[in-house]
């Protein structure tokens, strides 16, 4: 397993829904959920520490893939989310996901924080600065609204750029 | 964990007019501001206000007033000693139309390093952005237990 302690947070986006946590925890952790807010794809995870986390592309191809290192349900879940395009974790290292979930009212505070065991670029980082905030906003429109806004995103031409000049090929691109 | 600010961008199912009007009008500010409420004529150089309980919380200054694309004012929290001795901040919205989606990017900067305002609205301006989407999409703002630290 690796050692959280090495990793240090680069993006933190919290926002408030009006759900509740095991909602919220179903939606982070459950495909049938995610092919709705996450453009498709398919969250399949292990509700277990140490069990596999895979997301699907639409395409049923392994997208991204990790390990449970913290299941704590409906309050904390950290997973290892590693992109599966060659070379990739080689040369960046890991990504490591923590959701933490707190009731307050008739409200849950979601706090993602994605966290890594070197320092990382700007462009390297940009990548998950304008997904998340699109995954977790459709989210919550989900939850709130049982309809997922269509956001269009343009492609991540920095991260894009950035991977490779590392020599990293990004599938389909 | 570089520059002392605060960004957050956030996806609306809303229109660039309702979305400005939500930002800008007093009565509608003060039903999912967790009963703090935005007063101005939005003019670039007027003064605007944001009060809570009959008491000015925070002052402001209009320095950009695109209406409905960007708008940005002067943020100096008057409530709390400290904060009021700081130097203002500046608050920037900026709302881009996509689709039936509306893009909004917050940029709270001009910070001091030592600053304890810029700690205040990063706790909260999520519970104010994610009530503020709540009511366009849902007509209901967000309810929360304990709103006493929603001073954004």
């Amino acid at each position: 397993m690796i050692d959280v302690n090495a990793f240090k947070p680069a993006f933190v986006y919290t926002i408030y829904i009006a759900s509740t946590p095991e909602k919220v925890w179903q939606a982070l952790t459950s495909a049938e959920f995610s092919r709705q807010y996450f453009s498709g794809f398919a969250i399949e995870l292990e509700q277990k520490t140490g069990g596999a986390f895979r997301v699907l592309a639409p395409d049923g191809s392994l997208h991204i893939s990790g390990e449970v290192i913290e299941h704590d349900p409906p309050r904390k879940l950290t997973i290892t989310w590693d992109v599966n395009w060659p070379g990739l974790v080689e040369a960046l290292g890991s990504t490591l996901v923590t959701y933490d979930l707190a009731a307050s009212g008739e409200t849950v505070k979601l706090t993602m924080t994605q966290a890594h065991d070197r320092a990382l670029s700007d462009d390297i980082l940009s990548g998950g600065r304008a997904g998340w905030p699109a995954i977790l906003s459709s989210l919550k429109s989900l939850l709130e609204t049982g309809k997922v806004p269509t956001i269009q995103m343009e492609p991540p031409l920095k991260l894009l750029a950035a991977l490779k000049e590392m020599g990293i090929k990004v599938p389909g691109m | 964990m570089s520059k002392p600010e605060f960004v957050y961008t956030t996806f609306i199912r809303t229109t660039p007019e309702k979305l400005w009007h939500a930002l800008t009008d007093k009565e509608f500010t003060e039903s999912y501001w967790y009963g703090c409420s935005l007063t101005s004529d939005w003019k670039v150089g007027s003064r605007m206000h944001m009060d809570r309980g009959g008491k000015v919380m925070n002052e402001c200054v209009v320095l950009e007033a695109d209406p409905p694309r960007r708008l940005a004012y002067s943020w100096l929290s008057v409530f709390d000693d400290k904060m009021k001795t700081e130097r203002p901040s500046r608050v920037t919205y900026v709302l881009e139309p996509r689709g039936d989606i509306v893009k909004l990017i917050v940029t709270h900067e001009g910070f001091a390093g030592d600053s304890t305002t810029l700690p205040s609205i990063s706790e909260g301006w999520p519970m104010v952005l994610s009530s503020l989407k709540s009511i366009l999409e849902t007509g209901k703002p967000l309810i929360l237990d304990d709103t006493s630290s929603a001073k954004a």
